[in-house]
């Protein structure tokens, strides 16, 4: 798609969109958002950008594969459902960490947890739509 | 203890991880796992004397009952004893035998990862461990047995292994279940504690005939035997550890292992004595036909696993100390020979036995190993087999009913075996030097050492019962019989009728040996019958299967996206339709419904508008951007209903699905039609129809009272527990969290999916 402003304005909404969507992924404890929707967002972004610059821009931008986002998100997932182990709880208990940071609210293993689901999610929905975008 | 079982699966897994850095500067780490489990068990022998036995308890699943509680007694002694020598012996052996392999490391890791399984099986205490081991011994099996998988037969017959045990695995599992649920328990010693309960129970009969399919497939009893030849298409030490020591005895195990618990019935005593006694004397006689050395040996495996299910089936004292005794020897003259045949092959090239002959003057040591180990199966005295044929004979004679028939079964089933292990261990050796044996080598000390030391412990404790009379038959004795009994094991008993049976089977064995020669006339002659046999009946019904599998898949999966929603619309329509057309009154109160307001109406006109505009456009992209405005409708509803998490959703996904729809569609003709009009009516029935059900059952919903419970405990819980304020997501990240792992593992793989049948290419036409 040539068009200027489709192009101009993508641009500057890829890192505002990524942003948005960390935002989302982090407010999701307390707000309506979470992981899932903030993942969601982000894969939207890059879409966007690659729609108004080309599939190879975008891929240039991430640098690494998508692909290899969806094992990261799943071992942070697991390790957030691993660590209560250390301190003898089952599996999945949630662990907090001491007081509430700015900006951030509460930091656990729920917040690690969903920070893996969001990678989960850009990974899979790049993979899905690089691939078929690449093939057909 | 649990260290114990659980080291060979480590091993097992953590082989890619080692392989390089270990294995290839200190090749020999591979023999030393079972090595090491094998000195353990020795140094636990002391403490099980008598009917003593160890328990340990760990506790895995206690809600469900399940746990991984480990007990070693006699039995589990013996069978732990038997799994690790032995499998030290094969893992030596192999390191010579499969040198140079490519997967020789996987072959190890499967091999170690089988030990393990057999060592869960044999110690566990709780049923469903038991049978989680259980189906881990098919499952390695399976690649054991399909180890040489470039071969199409090794294939089929790892297959046809699998099938056949994992089937008797399933029936062993309701069994289980079933003991689970009359008992209270699931733990085997609570079990023998109070055997009275199952025996009484109404449900006996049916448990113990699941029992039986899943020891016998396991145990290649007739008429599941006929996997057992074919999984001899393994590399000669995975047979010999499946077939002497581990995996056919795991039913061996189980029988014995639930004797104390649902033995000494008739239903129990006779079917086991029933089809023990066919298998022993079918397999025995077969095995006289066969001139293949590994075929031999596997026929006579499947009839002393006859002989061992039948003297169970006996449940006497005396039978069962014969099968205990029985289950050691034929673990050490079944190894030594098929290591030995596993040596002939490997230095000859054949295992025909018409072409062996000789072999003595090339590899004296080996010749030894076999002597020995045919002698020990033909029952000399000073050989451990003498002591367990002069047990099984003493026990048939005392039986009380058919003493006489039995005994002759026995009788004829020994002088069989005897000629086998006479072909197998003595034929290859003696003679003249034959011309396939002219080139045969002295193989490496690390093939010919185990079968000498299987040989050298034949004859130790055939010298000297004492050794193992009070220290290990004993215990075996006493927990397979579930009483205290006592044995005395001594080479000479005094001229009686047992001995009188010995001498005549040795005589009648010699000469069957000197005067029978399976030849490829008589094998024809037999194989006439090969269409009756259970083996054929079983293909005919595996073909006839996959045929009507074939059929069902290809009515179904037909591979149009649009018959796949049709076939799930009409189900789920008849489905929900006949319960609202025959139960349900469909009743709607007006006055319930609260005012529609402006905002409602617009969005509800924007969305019927956007319907009728995706039914009826011409132009398909206006169509996808149509069915995303009844989408983003839909969001504005949720949004209404103050469910921001949905609507926030349902936004991104319906941005992605019309993308993924544009990028699709347009690369598709443009202007086409490809359904015709009554097809397109069908469609409409169909989908109108669907809608209107599913209407009618939103509707329904009002009228049943919901349920709060669940909901209002989040709703409280979720900062209280939790931490924090937005219920949706503490539900899917914490309380629900396992669920949230499960489905994103579930999306990596539909991605990874995707990404594969996009890039696999099928067409090798199109490729670039």
């Amino acid at each position: 798609m040539k068009s200027i402003i489709f192009r101009t304005s993508s641009k500057y909404l890829l890192p505002i969109l990524l942003i948005f969507s960390v935002f989302i992924l982090l407010r999701g404890h307390y707000l309506p958002g979470g992981g899932f929707v903030g993942g969601l967002m982000a894969a939207l972004a890059f879409i966007l950008h690659s729609f108004a610059f080309g599939l190879e821009e975008t891929k240039n931008i991430i640098k690494i594969h998508p692909g290899f986002l969806m094992p990261m998100g799943l071992v942070f997932a697991l390790i957030a459902g691993l660590a209560p182990w250390i301190y003898q709880e089952p599996f999945m208990t949630g662990l907090w960490y001491g007081e509430p940071l700015r900006m951030i609210g509460m930091v656990g293993t729920a917040l690690l947890f969903d920070i893996g689901v969001y990678f989960v999610v850009i990974g899979s929905v790049l993979t899905v739509m690089f691939s078929i975008r690449e093939i057909i | 203890m649990i260290l114990a079982v659980l080291l060979g699966f480590i091993f097992a897994i953590g082989t890619p991880l080692w392989r390089r850095i270990l294995f290839k500067t200190f090749p020999y780490l591979y023999s030393a796992v079972p090595v090491l489990l094998f000195i353990y068990f020795v140094s636990k022998l002391p403490e099980i004397n008598g009917s003593n036995f160890l328990i340990e308890t760990n506790s895995w699943i206690p809600q469900l009952g399940i746990d991984l509680n480990f007990r070693l007694d006699g039995l589990s002694m013996l069978f732990s004893l038997m799994i690790t020598g032995i499998g030290s012996l094969v893992f030596i052996y192999t390191s010579y035998y499969l040198k140079g392999h490519n997967y020789l490391d996987r072959f190890y890791a499967y091999l170690s990862m089988f030990m393990a399984s057999m060592l869960g099986v044999v110690l566990s205490d709780n049923l469903i461990t038991l049978f989680i081991f259980w189906e881990l011994t098919s499952i390695s099996s399976f690649f054991l047995i399909g180890f040489n998988n470039e071969e199409e037969s090794s294939r089929k017959s790892a297959l046809t292994a699998l099938g056949i045990t994992g089937l008797g695995g399933l029936f062993m599992l309701v069994a289980f279940i079933w003991i689970g649920a009359i008992s209270g328990t699931y733990s085997l010693t609570e079990m023998m504690s109070q055997p009275e309960v199952l025996k009484n129970s109404s449900a006996y009969f049916w448990i113990i005939i699941l029992i039986f399919i899943g020891a016998f497939t396991k145990s290649a009893q007739f008429p599941f035997h006929f996997w057992l030849p074919g999984a001899m298409k393994a590399p000669t030490p995975v047979s010999t550890y499946l077939h002497s020591a581990t995996m056919v005895k795991a039913g061996i195990f189980l029988l014995a292992r639930f004797t104390p618990i649902l033995g000494d019935s008739p239903e129990w005593n006779w079917t086991l004595t029933i089809i023990g006694a066919v298998t022993m004397t079918y397999a025995a006689v077969h095995s006289l036909f066969r001139t293949d050395l590994k075929s031999i040996l596997a026929y006579s495996t499947i009839s002393a696993l006859g002989i061992l299910v039948f003297l169970i089936g006996l449940g006497t004292e005396g039978a069962l100390l014969a099968a205990a005794l029985f289950i050691l020897t034929h673990a050490l003259y079944k190894a030594a020979l098929f290591l030995i045949t596993g040596i002939i092959d490997h230095e000859t090239g054949t295992r025909e036995i018409l072409q062996l002959s000789g072999l003595k003057t090339k590899m004296m040591p080996v010749a030894i190993a076999g002597y020995i180990a045919a002698l020990s199966s033909a029952g000399l005295p000073f050989l451990l087999g003498f002591l367990s044929k002069e047990a099984m004979y003493d026990a048939t004679l005392q039986l009380p009913t058919a003493a006489g028939l039995l005994t002759f079964l026995v009788v004829l089933t020994k002088i069989c075996l005897l000629v086998a292990g006479l072909w197998a261990g003595f034929k290859p050796f003696s003679g003249k030097i034959s011309e396939a044996s002219i080139s045969a080598k002295m193989p490496s000390p690390k093939l010919w050492i185990p079968t000498i030391l299987l040989g050298c412990l034949s004859l130790a404790f055939g010298i000297f019962p004492g050794l193992i009379d009070k220290t290990l038959i004993l215990p075996v004795l006493n927990s397979i019989a579930g009483y205290e009994a006592d044995t005395y094991l001594a080479i000479w008993h005094g001229f009686n009728l047992a001995l009188g049976l010995s001498i005549l089977t040795l005589v009648l064995g010699t000469l069957l040996f000197i005067y029978w020669k399976p030849s490829p006339g008589k094998i024809k002659a037999i194989e006439r019958y090969a269409s009756l046999s259970p083996e054929n009946l079983v293909n005919v019904l595996g073909k006839g299967f996959q045929a009507f599998a074939e059929k069902w898949t290809s009515f179904f999966q037909n591979g149009y996206l649009r018959n796949y929603v049709i076939t799930i619309l009409l189900f789920l329509s008849i489905m929900v339709g006949y319960r609202l057309f025959s139960g349900v009154v469909i009743y709607l109160d007006w006055n319930q419904i609260s005012e529609i307001t402006t905002s409602e109406f617009v969005v509800v006109f924007l969305m019927v508008t956007s319907i009728f505009f995706v039914v009826f456009s011409k132009s398909r992209t206006a169509a996808i951007v149509a069915l995303g405005v009844i989408g983003f409708s839909n969001c504005l509803f949720f949004l209404y209903y103050s469910a921001p998490d949905l609507a926030m959703t349902q936004f991104s996904i319906d941005t992605l699905t019309v993308l993924l729809f544009m990028l699709v569609l347009f690369k598709l003709p443009l202007n086409k039609t490809f359904s015709s009009v009554p097809i397109r009516i069908r469609d409409a029935v169909i989908s109108l129809f669907f809608g209107a059900l599913i209407a009618i059952l939103a509707l329904e919903v009002f009228e049943e009272s919901s349920i709060r419970e669940v909901s209002d405990y989040y709703a409280d819980n979720a900062y209280i527990l939790a931490k924090g304020r937005n219920v949706v997501n503490v539900i899917l990240v914490d309380f629900r969290g396992f669920d949230t792992m499960v489905e994103t593992a579930v999306l990596v793989i539909a991605a990874i999916g995707v990404f594969s049948l996009m890039y696999l290419n099928l067409n090798p036409e199109k490729k670039d």
